[in-house]
């Protein structure tokens, strides 16, 4: 018999002291707790202030002023012979009729400098929008009708209040005229502030209230597409074959590291790379979707991978034996059985990975991505920009109007994370099985 | 498992397609360069695309000049840009590059000068600084006062640098050392602020080298940060610190000017007038280089040369002024304009 080796009347003690440092350690907790709750806070709290100071910035730039203009489509300056022949129609001086109505609104304005600041009201895409409308329509010629044109990015600024009117007239880029002529056009009902769409259908354009992210966001479809195209199937078959087929050895594991190495390389390394192969060595064009797509995909490669074997890994072996058992060949195994039960982590992982190359500008600087380009791209082989490089180069433009355009555009890549980030989440709480 | 495939035989005709697509003809103008003659490329691009229907709107890359040039004198061909966009004139160097890979014949176009400005917060008074101030605060070796000697800086406040300075803590943000501005700087602050002082004269006819790099060293200890390439950035900043100075483009200083002030130097203010006039000291030439060969085999860079030097682009009152750019005077944009669109080129 086994006798107690304390005495009863220790016993007693312990429980003393158990009860003695019991609230020494609730506190203990209570106070891993409480700090967790302020990391939790904080991160929060930069995330809502980053999201606040993002939005109050970007959001009036989805809205923009127009100006209604009366325009006397007059068939003496578009088309003096009236032939209405299209060559003629197209090069008529359609500024001339911008000038001239403004002109007629504003009657006592004369002499050369206060004339140019009343022309410089009206965006310069105004000329191109009478142009448009009088192509579709030629016979506007010789009638009086209102046009909405956009108003210039000054005014609209300065409509949109981040002007202050109070300051001396020296340290506002709107001059006191200006002003007056925008109250006057307000008092008259010629003003009126609509939805941007010229932000979502336009490309890019050093005219802040002609700048749009149309051209960035075909051009980060495209690279995304052969991101995808490419990384997708590679790495998913790269995960299959070593989980599934390759022998575990000294040559696998050496692989498996560089796989894991390479998701952890810095994203330009990825650009020099693309730099020196795509484009010196096999000649591909610059600035392509297609090259940025290559090199996006040596980017997402590892992590899809990564993401693919523990898809695979997470697969229980009963599965395989059971389909091995009834005869299945090992590709049947894993084509009808293993590979459909993985598919949805491994979505979830490339859904992440082309979330990342979303975001990814610093690759892109090397092969050209980083451009000027008011085309919007029709296909992989034209030049094109991505999203998170047309906010680093209206960033860096002196325009006050493009500080909200940048918002705005930031404020539209975030919504396609958000998209990405939710359908990974989406697709795992319905497809995951637990085992 | 077919989907699978019909992915993978996408990607590999993509691949074909795009190597076959490579080899046929660019039929837009490619440009590349400095960051800070993007902002005027690309408005004369964009103006340029919407006003000439047969041509394409240009394609402008921001590579910086010293990367710009690397592209630009790769080669002749459809593969290598036809114009470069620079914040200085090409080197001596440079120009052996492109020589040496066939890029012969460049023509160079000066379109206007870009003034860097010394700025501080409107709550700040402002301040009168001299060059010789300017370089006394931010070199890394400055001679010591009293005995003239070369020691690590040593200068806390201006008030340090000149009795007539505010008290104020010396702190600069300015460009890294990457940036064609910081370039600017160094060549028209530091190396011209040195040149007063006894010590560095002596430097200069004992080892000359020695001297360029006493001049041009800023120094490292903090009250010379490097607040990245963004203008916009060191504008915000400035807004926040009112001690601070900082160092960005005219036309940045031109759109805060609610909130920024530039500094005099040498008793002259940085204004359009000053600026163009040549009275400022801190100002620098713009250029851009054309690749003769490609005039004729890309289409459009005649004409985009007679845009980007017309008048209503590069006058006194041409789109690019109100773009922040200092015309050059009239004789010489007059003379600039016909040696371009003559399609003079650079005396080998």
């Amino acid at each position: 018999m086994n006798k107690p080796i304390a005495p009863a009347a220790p016993a007693r003690d312990i429980k003393a002291i158990v009860n003695a440092g019991l609230a020494h350690r609730h506190a203990a907790e209570r106070r891993f707790r409480l700090y967790g709750l302020v990391a939790i806070s904080l991160g929060l709290a930069f995330v809502v202030l980053m999201f606040a100071s993002i939005i109050s910035k970007g959001y009036p730039a989805f809205w923009q002023t127009y100006i209604e203009l009366p325009v006397a489509f007059d068939a003496a300056v578009i088309d003096p012979e009236g032939k209405r022949d299209p060559k003629v129609l197209e090069n008529a001086d359609y500024a001339a009729l911008v000038r001239a109505s403004l002109r007629s609104l504003f009657p006592q304005v004369e002499g050369r400098r206060d004339l140019r600041a009343l022309y410089a009201l009206a965006s310069s895409s105004a000329p191109l929008q009478l142009r448009a409308a009088v192509l579709d329509n030629p016979t506007l010629i010789g009638s009086t009708q209102p046009v909405w044109v956009l108003a210039s990015a000054t005014v609209d600024t300065f409509v949109k209040g981040n002007i202050d009117r109070s300051l001396d007239e020296t340290l506002r880029p709107i001059k006191d005229q200006d002003i007056a002529w925008v109250d006057k056009l307000r008092a008259d009902d010629r003003l009126e502030r609509r939805f941007n769409s010229i932000l979502f259908n336009h490309g890019d354009s050093r005219e802040p209230e002609q700048a749009g992210i149309r051209g960035a966001l075909m051009g980060s479809f495209y690279t995304l597409l052969v991101t995808f195209l490419l990384s997708f199937p590679i790495g998913v078959a790269t995960a299959v074959y070593l989980e599934e087929f390759a022998p575990k050895n000294r040559w696998t594991d050496l692989i498996e590291v560089n796989i894991n190495n390479l998701a952890a390389v810095p994203s330009i390394v990825f650009g020099l790379l693309g730099l020196a192969v795509f484009i010196n060595f096999f000649g591909l064009p610059r600035s392509a979707p297609l090259v940025g797509g290559l090199v996006l995909s040596l980017m997402t490669l590892p992590v899809i991978i990564i993401a693919g074997r523990a898809a695979l890994t997470s697969v229980p072996p009963s599965i395989r034996e059971a389909a091995l058992g009834m005869g299945a060949s090992k590709l049947q195994m894993v084509g009808h059985h293993v590979l459909p039960l993985a598919m949805p982590g491994m979505l979830t992982g490339s859904i992440i990975g082309m979330a990342r190359a979303l975001g990814e500008s610093a690759p892109l600087l090397m092969i050209g991505m980083v451009a000027f380009i008011v085309d919007i791209p029709k296909g992989m082989f034209d030049p094109a920009t991505v999203l998170p490089v047309q906010i680093y180069l209206w960033a860096d433009l002196p325009e006050r109007a493009f500080v909200e355009r940048t918002s705005a555009a930031i404020m539209v890549l975030l919504a396609f994370m958000i998209l990405m980030n939710g359908l990974a989440i989406i697709l795992r709480k319905r497809f995951e099985r637990r085992w | 498992m077919i989907k699978q495939k019909i992915a993978l035989a996408l990607a590999a005709n993509l691949t074909l397609a795009g190597a076959a697509q490579a080899q046929s003809a660019r039929d837009y103008i490619s440009i590349v360069g400095s960051s800070t003659v993007y902002p005027f490329s690309t408005a004369v691009a964009e103006q340029f695309g919407k006003t000439n229907s047969s041509f394409k709107t240009p394609k402008v890359e921001s590579t910086g000049t010293g990367g710009g040039f690397k592209l630009f004198c790769g080669g002749v061909g459809t593969e290598y840009p036809d114009i470069a966009n620079a914040s200085r004139p090409i080197k001596k160097s440079e120009i052996e590059t492109c020589a040496k890979n066939g890029v012969k014949e460049i023509i160079e176009v000066n379109i206007g000068f870009d003034g860097i400005v010394i700025a501080s917060s409107k709550k700040n008074k402002p301040m009168a600084l001299t060059l010789e101030d300017l370089w006394l605060a931010l070199a890394k070796e400055v001679p010591e006062p009293g005995t003239g000697k070369l020691v690590a800086n040593p200068f806390k406040t201006w008030k340090d640098v000149n009795p007539e300075l505010p008290a104020n803590k010396i702190e600069v943000l300015g460009p890294p050392p990457t940036s064609g501005t910081r370039d600017a700087f160094v060549e028209l602050v530091m190396d011209h602020g040195c040149k007063k002082f006894p010590v560095i004269k002596d430097l200069e006819k004992s080892d000359e080298k020695k001297a360029k790099a006493i001049c041009g060293t800023l120094r490292e200890d903090g009250a010379y940060i490097e607040a990245g390439e963004n203008d916009n950035l060191i504008v915000n900043k400035l807004v926040a610190n009112s001690n601070a100075l900082g160092i960005f483009g005219y036309s940045f200083m031109e759109e805060n000017l609610d909130k920024v002030q530039g500094e005099t130097v040498n008793g002259v203010a940085p204004n359009f007038e000053n600026i163009a006039d040549g009275k400022y000291p801190i100002s620098r030439p713009l250029f851009f280089y054309v690749k003769k060969a490609h005039v004729g085999v890309i289409p459009g860079i005649k004409e985009f040369i007679a845009e980007f030097t017309s008048e209503k682009a590069a006058g006194d009152e041409g789109y690019l002024s109100n773009k922040g750019l200092i015309p050059l005077p009239k004789d010489k944009r007059k003379q600039v304009a016909a040696d371009a669109n003559s399609l003079k080129t650079l005396a080998p």
